[in-house]
């Protein structure tokens, strides 16, 4: 149910008007990082307040909405996100990557491959992804206007210099369209693939920064390495302990204070929608798993 | 050498002020292509604020500075666009600081430092990357054991070496240095001055350097030219102008060198 106060989608429809703008300017430019007047939301930053001006922004009546923190459905995060649109736009909500139209993310890609016309909100607390090498903020949009980016491959020499492989493993630096070095919020870097030519539109939103950009369906996302060090995504020894699925995202979960642990799926409705299928890892327990009452909230 | 023969920085009544007051005034001069020119004088003669008008970190108020690029087309500084002159102070020229922390990335292993230009222009091997560091941090006289190490766990001179390193990857054909053996001791100082003398001869380097210790111009340079109240009063051959000062402030200059 809409509460009454609440204009739709929580924000007033000029904000929401400024954002779509800043929005539009970012699909134009894939890559750049565009200002914005950043709002006040009812949610500390570090909380996804630029993701979650994002969604506001483009959602409308007839959207149905994924959330999803850490690729889990049902983490505090997302369910409060999810939560926070139902009650102030009154939208579908949705765990299945295939049914949204709109997911919000924060940290992970889902395993399901996007579609045309699915529109992917990330969550981003640092939006430049030259920070932490040059802390002058107008000699980093100096360097993006240049395309300067020597000194992205700076920090990956370093990597290799200190521990013999490139060992940033998420806001791992891309190359949008061959032009923007953009960082790619804090996904792990086996994500990154899922974004080069991807069907879906992909929109970034740095509450605390004040910054959205984007990369539009089906453009070039090339990850930053040296021709000697190709670029590689996370391998697992492992299949998913309870949907036995190889090549997705694993998490560890500690299970005791002996050195038990296990490997799961990090997309959580991947892995239900694998073990409804009939599929079993070595851990899953005998009854089914299926559709739990996750779905229902 | 006859393509040799136009000069490759060319100032010409260079001024530069601070509101009224003078930074420095009407400097006219040509260097030319494996020149040393020093530039003395002491501290407020305006040497420092020549300096930065001539690599560019600052406009002048009024006159012109031209360079010779690698292509032999001589260019206005000033009327380079932004991007061309970022890219002519990270390949064609060098900029060594008094303090090497200003030159050094700190947090940046030495590899990384001496690598930073080599990246910039393009290298994206690393393995090549890592081998030219190792070469030139032995010319710069740091054991290749050290590549690793971050200049904050380096000594005084070694910074200043690994400065000078860094500055030199790309082969650039001009080094400005300001006060490269400030704040070192003086056994350092004769150290890195040997070095350096070494260097810019078979490199075949042009640099300006700015200093107020007529040894370093004396070792270093080729021409001299004395500042005072931002105004250039003698120039000449080094030797000359040391052993045989014509201006009364150059005699007191060189009268106040402890021997």
């Amino acid at each position: 149910m809409t509460a009454a106060a609440y204009n739709f989608a929580y924000l007033d429809e000029q904000t929401k008007r400024m954002i779509r703008r800043a929005i539009l300017k970012a699909i134009a430019i894939p890559g750049y990082q565009v200002p914005f007047a950043s709002r006040e939301m009812p949610m500390p930053y570090g909380w996804g307040t630029g993701g979650v001006q994002v969604t506001a922004s483009i959602l409308g009546r007839d959207d149905v909405l994924k959330v999803i923190d850490q690729g889990s459905d049902d983490t505090t995060n997302a369910v409060s996100i999810r939560k926070f649109f139902q009650k102030t736009a009154g939208v579908a909500t949705t765990t299945a990557t295939a049914e949204a139209t709109v997911i919000q993310t924060r940290h992970r890609i889902p395993e399901t491959p996007l579609q045309a016309g699915q529109v992917l909100v990330y969550q981003v607390p640092i939006p430049e992804p030259l920070r932490f090498l040059e802390p002058r903020e107008t000699e980093t949009r100096k360097m993006h206007a240049l395309a300067e980016y020597g000194l992205m491959h700076v920090k990956l020499y370093e990597d290799i210099a200190r521990h013999g492989h490139i060992a940033t493993t998420y806001a791992y630096p891309v190359m949008v369209a061959g032009r923007y070095l953009m960082d790619p919020s804090p996904t792990p870097k086996f994500d990154n693939p899922k974004m080069h030519r991807s069907a879906a539109l992909q929109l970034f939103g740095a509450g605390r920064e004040k910054r959205i950009y984007a990369v539009p369906p089906h453009t070039e996302v090339v990850s930053l390495d040296f021709e000697d060090h190709p670029f590689e995504v996370n391998r697992f020894e492992q299949p998913c302990a309870l949907c036995g699925a190889e090549g997705v995202y694993l998490d560890e979960v500690v299970l005791d204070d002996r050195g038990g642990r296990m490997f799961v799926c990090s997309d959580t409705d991947h892995c239900e929608t694998r073990q409804a299928a009939g599929h079993r890892g070595t851990m899953a327990s005998p009854i089914a798993a299926g559709e739990g009452g996750r779905r229902a909230d | 050498m006859p393509t040799d023969e136009a000069p490759l920085l060319m100032a010409r009544g260079v001024t530069k002020l601070y509101g009224h007051r003078i930074g420095c005034q009407d400097v006219t001069f040509d260097l030319h292509a494996g020149e040393v020119l020093a530039v003395v004088g002491e501290s407020g003669s305006g040497k420092s604020t020549l300096l930065s008008v001539l690599s560019t970190r600052a406009e002048p108020s009024a006159g012109r500075i031209e360079y010779r690029m690698r292509d032999g087309v001589a260019r206005d500084l000033f009327r380079l666009n932004e991007a061309e002159r970022r890219l002519l102070l990270r390949t064609d020229w060098g900029f060594v600081h008094q303090d090497p922390r200003e030159g050094l990335r700190m947090g940046i292993s030495a590899g990384g430092n001496v690598g930073e230009r080599l990246m910039a222009v393009g290298e994206r091997h690393y393995g090549r990357i890592r081998e030219t560091a190792i070469d030139w941090l032995g010319r710069v006289e740091i054991d290749e054991s050290r590549i690793d190490d971050t200049p904050r766990a380096y000594s005084g001179g070694m910074r200043q070496r690994l400065q000078i390193a860094r500055n030199l990857v790309t082969a650039p054909r001009l080094v400005f240095m300001d006060e490269p053996t400030g704040g070192l001791d003086v056994s350092v100082q004769a150290r890195l001055l040997d070095l350096l003398r070494g260097l810019v001869a078979d490199l075949g380097l042009a640099a300006i350097v700015v200093t107020h210790d007529l040894a370093v111009a004396r070792l270093l340079s080729h021409r001299i030219m004395v500042m005072r109240h931002g105004r250039v009063i003698e120039t000449g051959l080094t030797d000359q102008v040391l052993d045989d000062p014509r201006e009364p402030y150059t005699q007191l200059l060189v009268a106040s060198v402890l021997t």
